[in-house]
């Protein structure tokens, strides 16, 4: 089976998952967000005319702000034209399907797609179905990837701590509908972190997540023992429903990330977090604001992996 | 009409034949094996030099989409693919809309297949009203309408005080009744296998457990009542252990498991493919491995082919919108005739579970070419590799996960009833 992600260069076509993308693949964007960034003038990102003519659609199925902001702001400093599509509240609800929708969106002539859908490989399925010339970005497909938010962690991870041979990450939560932490395993695995660690109730984790290159844990106090990296996960309200958890209080006791827990972890370790953030739930807010947490460098550095995804995408025509 | 096949090589499981046999046709049933009998003139030959031939296949599970689904297949279209498959009897499960459980409907579904002269069509009807678990189904008159069991397809039924009663009083009549096992709470969303697959992918799983969890409850059911039960679909090693203590116990139990299963696992689903999106989902290679060993050893009685035609607007979405089920109608006997090749098992044992074996949970005398019996025959050419191309399949389900595939068999003739309905 071909790599969907790659062309027959072996170069970056898409960006569906960060599952089975070569290494150099993964540096490449790295280091060119590196150059968006100017870490001299307090993390200002620049702009450069790179993806001028260039139009990107976010086409957005599943609602979000944030996300889609960061990639407009990516796109607008790149200086490509942005539409601005929510398809969750338009088409699909008058019964258009996915496929109608994708067909006309190509006839508008964009060169790429910034996508968000709440099923699972519905970017692979539209990257499979839209003219060979047009890149799709996968923004979050239901609980599958998240590739770019993953590599705004690894290039957060690699500006605090240089490399990523010698660290021990642990990601803490609602692993099992997370696409943040499935894109995020498998980038840290390729990157060479050699031991990542998972932290959540049996009800929370995937079966054989074991096989995805993990350590689990369900002891937060052993789980956070000595790691560099402290990956939080957000835990959406509905897991109180279905029996997954009791209630948000007993997680909070087990699973929230607190000072007294964070002690654990080496002295320089750092806390992020993909947000946005239930605070009191998964993390105290003395955490999340605290001397540890690089939650907002996070957001900053977002803008900038995102404008490298955009122009290497963009250069490999 | 005498039709005369000749220079074939006949297989026949029943009655342990496996050799250059000619077969002789008068008035719709097999005449003689072997030697003309006395005074027969042909009135048509076939030359099958070089063709096996076979009883005609004998499929458990072939859905003809109607009533009700007629957007995605109809009874002309699925009759054609049948025989075109080799395929001379068939029973259709009551998932159709409305579903078969009045007598009516039963009659009308037989009355138009017996028009088209094709497959023989065995209607399976509802277990309970409208399929939805509540109520039984008048099932004496639903069998003096033709049909042959009684099933839930894919609904559930989670009243467990219902489904022992409707086993006591399909008993009672001395009646089949045929489920599938999948506890609804544990399957609840699932689209995929609970395993590696569908943690890598983030899709919603279905646990093994939920196999077994309901199997257990039919099979202290069926030993609590008596009832003659067949389980469908089997997917998991586990189920396939199960059976096989039940069948050691004595219990009169049948099992089937689909052509898709026997062959495909969870890693065929890829890159989201669509067409993997089975029901039960395709599990892993090592419950692939133990459906295979059951078919030889015991516990699986038949392969079928769950012919599930789906239209292309409802199958092309992401993969856990995409209507679950494949064709399978034309593929049953290649996909019967890979198995056997991989597995280095003699024809005529693979071809059993595809003719008397499921004859026999059918309750048929059929699946055989003895004297006597009528003349339902596949002929077929062993040698002949062909590419599965959906726009080239005569069902108007298009939806295979064998797409692109080069397979071995490919159907020359077929006769129901000593008529000639294909050939190629």
């Amino acid at each position: 089976m071909n790599n969907p992600q790659l062309n027959k260069h072996g170069e970056l076509q898409h960006l569906l998952t960060t599952e089975g993308l070569p290494v150099r693949i993964l540096r490449d964007i790295l280091d060119k967000a590196a150059t968006f960034v100017d870490v001299n003038d307090g993390l200002e990102i620049k702009k450069v005319p790179l993806l001028h003519g260039k139009s990107v659609f976010n086409v957005f199925f599943e609602n979000s702000t944030r996300t889609r902001t960061t990639f407009e702001i990516a796109a607008k400093r790149l200086s490509a034209d942005v539409v601005n599509l929510n398809i969750g509240s338009s088409s699909t609800s008058k019964g258009e399907t996915l496929l109608d929708t994708v067909d006309n969106l190509c006839a508008m002539h964009a060169d790429m797609f910034v996508v968000r859908h709440a099923q699972s490989g519905a970017a692979h399925f539209i990257a499979r179905h839209v003219a060979p010339e047009i890149h799709v970005i996968n923004a979050g497909d239901g609980r599958h990837a998240h590739p770019t938010q993953a590599l705004l962690d690894m290039f957060t991870i690699r500006h605090y701590k240089k490399e990523f041979h010698n660290l021990r990450v642990a990601i803490v939560g609602d692993v099992l509908h997370s696409r943040v932490a499935r894109s995020q395993i498998h980038a840290l695995t390729t990157l060479g972190v050699p031991e990542v660690r998972v932290i959540a109730p049996k009800t929370l984790l995937p079966t054989m997540v074991e096989n995805l290159g993990v350590q689990v844990y369900h002891d937060m106090a052993q789980g956070l023992r000595d790691v560099d990296v402290v990956l939080m996960l957000r835990l959406q309200n509905e897991r109180m429903q279905g029996a997954a958890l009791p209630s948000a209080q007993e997680y909070f006791k087990y699973y929230g990330l607190t000072e007294e827990k964070l002690a654990r972890a080496k002295p320089d370790a750092i806390v992020m977090h993909p947000g946005p953030m239930n605070r009191g739930v998964e993390i105290d807010s003395s955490v999340a604001d605290g001397a540890h947490s690089v939650i907002l460098s996070q957001v900053t550095f977002g803008i900038a992996v995102r404008m490298a995804v955009m122009s290497i995408l963009a250069g490999n025509a | 009409m005498n039709i005369h096949i000749k220079n074939g090589r006949l297989i026949d499981p029943k009655n342990n034949i496996d050799a250059l046999r000619d077969v002789f046709i008068a008035a719709g049933k097999i005449a003689a094996i072997g030697t003309a009998p006395g005074g027969f003139v042909a009135d048509r030959v076939v030359d099958a030099t070089g063709l096996i031939v076979v009883p005609g296949l004998i499929d458990l599970a072939a859905r003809l989409r109607e009533p009700g689904y007629e957007y995605m297949a109809t009874l002309e279209s699925e009759m054609e693919a049948a025989v075109a498959g080799g395929i001379t009897s068939l029973a259709c499960p009551p998932d159709t809309d409305p579903p078969l459980d009045e007598p009516g409907l039963v009659e009308m579904l037989k009355h138009r297949a017996r028009n088209l002269n094709q497959a023989r069509v065995y209607p399976v009807a509802a277990l309970t009203s409208g399929l939805k678990g509540l109520e039984l189904t008048e099932m004496a008159e639903l069998v003096d309408a033709g049909c042959v069991a009684f099933s839930q397809a894919d609904a559930p039924l989670t009243d467990t005080r219902v489904l022992m009663r409707a086993m006591q009083y399909a008993a009672t009549f001395g009646f089949s009744v045929w489920l599938r096992p999948q506890d609804s709470f544990l399957a609840k969303n699932g689209v995929a296998h609970d395993g590696e697959v569908a943690t890598r992918c983030g899709l919603a799983a279905i646990p093994v457990c939920a196999e077994t969890i309901a199997l257990s409850t039919m099979l202290t059911l069926a030993r609590e009542t008596g009832v003659k039960l067949h389980i469908c679909r089997i997917s998991s090693a586990a189920g396939v252990e199960m059976l096989r203590v039940a069948k050691q116990q004595g219990l009169a139990v049948s099992c089937d498991v689909s052509a898709q299963h026997v062959h495909l696992s969870e890693m065929d689903i890829g890159f989201f493919d669509p067409n993997c999106h089975l029901v039960p989902p395709l599990r892993s290679q090592r419950d692939r491995a133990a459906l295979r060993a059951g078919l030889l050893d015991g516990p699986i009685d038949a392969i079928c082919s769950d012919h599930t035609p789906v239209d292309e607007d409802v199958k092309q979405l992401p993969f856990a919108e995409a209507e679950a089920g494949a064709t399978g109608l034309e593929l049953l006997l290649p996909l019967v005739l890979k198995w056997a090749k991989e597995d280095n098992l003699a024809l005529s044992d693979a071809l059993a579970k595809a003719t008397l074996q499921p004859a026999r949970i059918l309750g048929l005398d059929a699946g055989h070419l003895s004297v006597g019996a009528a003349a339902d025959v596949c002929v077929f050419n062993p040698d002949t590799y062909w590419k599965v191309e959906p726009g080239a399949l005569k069902s108007q389900g298009k939806n295979t996960p064998f797409n692109g595939i080069e397979v071995q068999g490919k159907v020359r003739f077929t006769l129901i009833d000593g008529m000639l309905v294909y050939q190629t």
